[in-house]
C-alpha cells in the first residue's frame, strides 16, 4: 500500500494488529470483524471469567463497556487521514438488557462527526444478528491530536 | 445529598467480599475492596493485561469505567443492607486523565437510594483523591423482579 492508501484501509489489513498491540483487548480476547471509513465492527466471545452475575451467567456489563471503549476508539481513528494521538473525553452507556449467555457480543461503532478537534462517536452492542434488539448503546467524545508524548505515563505526574 | 430514609442494616467486610468474590469478572480485574466504617473503596492492581494504550502507556478506558461500575455496585448493596445486587441503567464517564501505569481506588457516593433506582456518582484516582482520573455517575436498578434489566 502507497501514501494514498486511507488510513482505514491500512487499519483494516492489520486489525488483528490492533487488537494484539492492546493488552486488555487481546485479555478479553477481542476481534476485529471489519474497518472500513470511520466504522469499527469489533467483537468478544462469553467468558465464563469474564461472568459478572454468577446466578444467570450473564457476562459483566464492564466487558460491554470496554468493548464498546475500543470500537468507538478505533472508529475515531479510522475517520482520520493520518495518524494522531487520541484521548477519551467521555463515554455514556445505555444498558437495554442482559445479554446471553454463551453468546458473542459485537459492537459496531461509527464515527458521524470529526471536527478538528473532537471525534463524535457512537455504538451499538449486539448478541445476535437481529439489529432491532440491541444490548447496549454507547455515545462517545475523542479529543484529537493531543500532544502525548510516548512514554509520558512512566514518570510519575508532575 | 439526600440521606437514606431507614438505616440500612450493617453488612460487613466479609459478607460484601463473598458477594465480590463470586463476581468471575471482578476476579479476572482483580479488584478488592476494603472497607473502614462505612466508607467503601475499591482498589485495582495494576497489572500489565490492563492496559489500553501501550504506547503511553495508560490504563484501558474500558477498565477504568468497569472499576468504576463494580465500586457503584457495592456502594449500593451496602447502602441497601446487602439485599439484591443492583443491576446497571446507564452510565456516563468523564475521563480527566489518562490512566498510568500504577495501583488505581475508586470510591462512590450513593446520591438517592430510590425504591427502585440508585443514583450514584464514582470517582476514580491515583496518586491523589483530589485529582481524580475519570467520574463516573451513572442510575442503576435495585429491584430486578420486574424490569426488562
Amino acid at each position: 500500500m502507497n501514501d494514498e492508501t486511507p488510513l482505514w484501509q491500512k487499519m483494516a489489513s492489520a486489525g488483528a494488529m490492533m487488537i494484539q498491540g492492546t493488552p486488555q483487548a487481546r485479555a478479553l480476547g477481542m476481534r476485529v470483524v471489519s474497518i472500513t471509513e470511520a466504522r469499527a465492527v469489533v467483537e468478544v466471545d462469553w467468558r465464563e471469567d469474564l461472568v459478572g452475575d454468577p446466578e444467570t451467567g450473564v457476562i459483566a456489563s464492564g466487558v460491554v463497556t470496554t468493548l464498546l471503549d475500543n470500537s468507538c476508539g478505533v472508529a475515531a481513528f479510522a475517520a482520520l487521514s493520518e495518524p494522531t494521538s487520541t484521548a477519551t473525553l467521555d463515554l455514556r452507556i445505555d444498558y437495554m438488557r442482559p445479554a446471553r449467555k454463551g453468546a458473542t457480543i459485537r459492537a459496531d461503532a461509527h464515527c458521524y462527526r470529526m471536527t478538528k478537534t473532537v471525534a463524535f462517536v457512537r455504538a451499538f452492542a449486539f448478541d445476535s444478528a437481529d439489529e432491532t434488539d440491541p444490548v447496549a448503546a454507547a455515545q462517545a467524545a475523542f479529543m484529537m491530536g493531543t500532544s502525548s508524548r510516548m512514554g509520558k505515563n512512566r514518570r510519575p505526574p508532575a | 445529598m439526600s440521606e437514606t430514609s431507614a438505616p440500612p442494616t450493617r453488612v460487613d467486610l466479609a459478607e460484601l467480599s463473598a458477594m465480590f468474590e463470586a463476581v468471575p469478572y471482578a476476579k479476572f480485574l482483580g479488584v478488592r475492596l476494603e472497607l473502614k466504617g462505612d466508607e467503601l473503596t475499591a482498589i485495582l492492581p495494576y497489572k500489565d493485561e490492563l492496559i489500553g494504550n501501550p504506547m503511553l502507556p495508560a490504563l484501558h478506558g474500558g477498565v477504568v469505567g468497569a472499576l468504576m461500575e463494580l465500586t457503584a455496585v457495592a456502594q449500593i448493596f451496602l447502602a441497601q443492607g446487602g439485599k439484591k445486587v443492583p443491576k446497571v441503567i446507564d452510565i456516563s464517564i468523564d475521563y480527566l486523565r489518562s490512566g498510568r501505569p500504577v495501583d488505581t481506588y475508586a470510591r462512590a457516593h450513593v446520591t438517592k437510594l430510590g425504591r427502585r433506582i440508585a443514583n450514584v456518582r464514582v470517582e476514580a484516582w491515583q496518586f491523589d483523591r483530589a485529582d481524580p482520573i475519570a467520574a463516573l455517575h451513572g442510575h442503576f436498578l435495585i429491584k430486578s423482579d420486574e424490569g426488562a434489566v
